[in-house]
């Protein structure tokens, strides 16, 4: 698709002529995942997160599929339908636990995939648009796993819905109104149970349709590599299949590995025990938490606990969540250092490595109960992801001095003996015949 | 111009967060924390051995079946098991005719209407009842409890954090309340549930309160690890196949993803850098 120098489809015997004459989606899986499909060859194993996130989404939509047609979005049996589920539907354990740790797979899978974008600034020219369709899959899936922790109507589902709903409610004078429309009461109940099982059925078809746009706007520059240097000629490039295929084939047996360890074994470890108990509005639980992967948010939502000037504590808070995620959709714009990879950067690494532990950080408070220590370590890590972005990111992209780039992806994987000194030649200086890719 | 604005704004934010931690910093260094009289007590259960811990544990049938017996003579006076059927007992070895049997004489009867003129009544359990709730409804529970509502027990293990360990502690926590501890009218000391006092009475009392028949003594200890275990079977009884199944998937994922990175090692091998050619490269 996106080099002239990409294998050619050549449907070879009659059924397949016949196809690509009508419909032809042979030729389309052949130049999106297949032959067709030329990849720079220096990728390391941070980019099957990409193919490995696709396939979460597949097992969500899969298992997902089969339990809504034995769980009821009903106040009054929703947790014993759970239950059922659970005790008398044939394997019914086995696609709840991984329904319930195939989400949390899916979002550790698009984490690693946005932080090897940030590492290798993936996010720049000519790639912005794959980037920002990723952060809206991302988006997507947020609000898709926040409704589908509601449906099995634990105590947490109650109150981390009646909490989260209730965010909105610090909206200045609209906000009450606008919270009892969208759960269809004052508290979450049958009402709001329909609707957030109507919509956590439908958003994970849209974030499938974002996906195919997402590959579509991939396949149009090509997928970026460690090295952040463009693509420059047949040697730089393996064909997807079979050396993707062969590479993705791999990582997705470890990560099937690692899931069947938590399904099997510890498949109640990233939950908490209080969505074992039926919900309850009259007894509010001693600390209120959501899933695990919305800790960092949750953290800084909890940071801001005074008045900011005319704008109240928790309307900042929510103000400062929303925009958590809002300033990672600017980064194209935020950054506009010419050198993509931070391999070539050594301030911006030093300051990426920095915010990852400030995640960590993030992610440990927001878990933990609004008290202190726990809200000040939290605020000095607010503090810290803002200026990241707003202020580090785009400074540096001024002030930074870059070390050299190597001169091609040949030569950074074949000459990783030599310094990576600007030569004149594109040749590498081990004069391996790298076979050229099937033309 | 983009980045002026969001130079800008990342100051906002950063004063805005500067100022809560300010605030924050002012208070907590202002004011003195006392340690609670529950933060002073509170304890808690460290981790035992049990027959279903780690991924080769597996149920003890026979430690379930004690646990039963433990559960029908004492606790189901005041706990429902409310999402477990009399028929599920054959899953821990008992007879069809046994369950049969239990089911039978089960002490509480199951609510019914009366066949000839449709007025409430209750009838014997059957095998494919539920376990009948001790209680008409909450009110009436609550009525019999000090006002405290005896939680359904099905799922209790998986809704504490701490899990059998925090049940089997619970029940041989009791003890007599430290003079500094204040416990309620009705309630009893246990270092091990929040807030220190639990209205439950303590179930567990005395060597021998319940008759093994299998020889194995009744201590409280081990009546108490015995109901713990048969609760832990409750909570998750899909247990020993899910252990099971697991094991053969992990074995044979273990098994394709060797032979798949050496498809992907053998796909590879003609585009990775060669050891031997980077030596001559470097002499
Ligand atoms: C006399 C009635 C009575 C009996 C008998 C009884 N319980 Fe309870 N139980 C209660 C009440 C009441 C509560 C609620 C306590 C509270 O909330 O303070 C309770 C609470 C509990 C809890 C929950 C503790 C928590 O962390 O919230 C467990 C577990 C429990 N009982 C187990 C048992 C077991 C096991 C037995 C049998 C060995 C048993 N109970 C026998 C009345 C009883």
């Amino acid at each position: 698709m996106s080099f002239p120098w990409a294998q050619q489809y050549e449907p070879k015997n009659g059924f397949t002529k016949w196809m690509d004459s009508r419909l032809p989606i042979f030729r389309l899986v052949h130049g999106a995942v297949g032959p067709g499909y030329p990849v720079p060859r220096n990728l390391n194993y941070f980019w099957n997160f990409g193919v490995l996130a696709g396939f979460a989404l597949m097992v969500q939509i899969v298992t997902g599929i089969i339990l809504a047609m034995h769980y009821r979005a009903d106040g009054a049996i929703a947790f014993a339908s759970v239950e059922h589920i659970m005790r008398n539907v044939n394997e019914g354990w086995f696609l709840r636990y991984a329904h319930a740790n195939g989400a949390s797979f899916f979002f550790i899978a698009m984490y690693i995939h946005i932080g090897r974008n940030i590492y290798y600034g993936s996010y720049k020219a000519p790639r912005e648009m794959v980037f920002l369709l990723g952060m809206v899959i991302y988006l997507l899936a947020m609000a898709t796993a926040f409704m589908g922790y509601v449906l099995p109507w634990g105590q947490m589902s109650f109150w981390g819905a009646k909490v989260i709903t209730g965010l909105i409610g610090a909206i200045p004078f609209v906000g009450e109104s606008i919270q009892t429309w969208l759960l269809g009461g004052f508290a979450p109940d049958t009402a709001a149970l329909n609707r957030f099982f109507s919509l956590h059925y439908l958003l994970p078809f849209v974030i499938a349709g974002v996906v195919i746009l997402h590959i579509w706007a991939l396949h149009i520059p090509g997928s970026g590599n460690p090295t952040g240097v463009d693509v420059k000629s047949p040697q730089d490039t393996v064909p997807f299949h079979p050396y993707y295929t062969a590479k993705d084939g791999f990582g997705l047996g470890v990560y099937l590995i690692a899931f069947a360890i938590m399904v099997f074994f510890l498949p109640n470890a990233l939950g908490h025990a209080d969505n074992y108990i039926e919900a309850n509005p009259l007894s509010t639980p001693a600390h209120i938490v959501p899933e695990w992967y919305y800790y960092p948010f949750y953290a800084i939502l909890r940071s801001f606990t005074s008045d900011f000037f005319f704008i109240e504590a928790k309307l900042m808070g929510v103000i400062a969540m929303f925009s958590a995620i809002l300033v990672v959709f600017l980064l194209p714009w935020l950054d506009n250092s010419p050198v993509r990879s931070a391999n070539y950067r050594p301030k911006f690494r030093m300051f990426f490595y920095i915010w990852l532990v400030d995640l960590v950080v993030l992610f440990y408070c927001g878990g933990m109960p609004a008290e202190e220590p726990y809200v000040m370590i939290s605020q000095i890590a607010t503090a810290y992801y803002f200026s990241f972005f707003l202020i580090i990111i785009p400074v540096l992209a001024k002030i930074e001095r870059t070390t050299p780039l190597p001169n091609s992806i040949t030569e950074s994987v074949l000459g990783h003996d030599e310094p990576v000194a600007p030569v004149a030649t594109t040749k590498s200086t081990s004069g391996d015949p790298s076979p050229q890719p099937a033309v | 111009m983009i980045r002026l604005l969001a130079f800008v704004v990342g100051l906002g934010f950063l004063a805005a967060s500067g100022c809560s931690f300010v605030n924050g910093f002012g208070t907590w260094i202002s004011t003195e924390t006392e340690k609670s009289i529950e933060y002073k007590y509170l304890k808690h259960a460290h981790a035992e051995e049990w027959s279903f811990s780690g991924p080769f544990g597996r149920y003890d049938n026979q430690q379930l079946q004690r646990g039963f017996r433990v559960f029908r003579d004492t606790c189901s006076g005041c706990h429902s098991l409310k999402y477990v059927a009399f028929r599920n007992l054959e899953e821990i070895d008992y007879t069809e005719a046994e369950v049969r049997a239990i089911a039978d004489q089960w002490p509480i009867q199951v609510p019914s209407i009366n066949p000839q003129d449709g007025a409430p009544n209750t009838r014997k359990a059957l095998p494919s009842d539920n376990f009948p709730n001790p209680f008409p409804n909450a009110v009436a529970a609550r009525a019999a409890n000090n006002n405290a509502l005896p939680p359904d027990l099905s799922l209790i293990v998986k809704a504490r954090e701490g899990g059998a360990d925090y049940i089997h502690a619970l029940l041989v926590g009791y003890g007599d309340a430290p003079a500094d501890v204040e416990v309620g009218q009705g309630l009893h000391y246990n270092p091990y549930f929040h807030g220190l006092a639990i209205a439950m009475p303590r179930p567990l009392n005395s060597d021998g309160q319940v008759t093994y028949t299998d020889g194995t003594e009744a201590t409280v200890d081990q009546m108490a690890r015995d109901v713990t275990a048969f609760l832990m079977w409750t909570a998750e009884p899909k247990m020993d196949t899910r252990k099971n199944v697991g094991i053969a998937v992990l074995i044979f994922l273990i098994f394709a993803t060797i032979l798949a990175y050496f498809a992907y090692r053998n796909v590879w091998a003609d585009k990775k850098p060669k050891k031997k050619k980077k030596d001559e490269a470097a002499a």
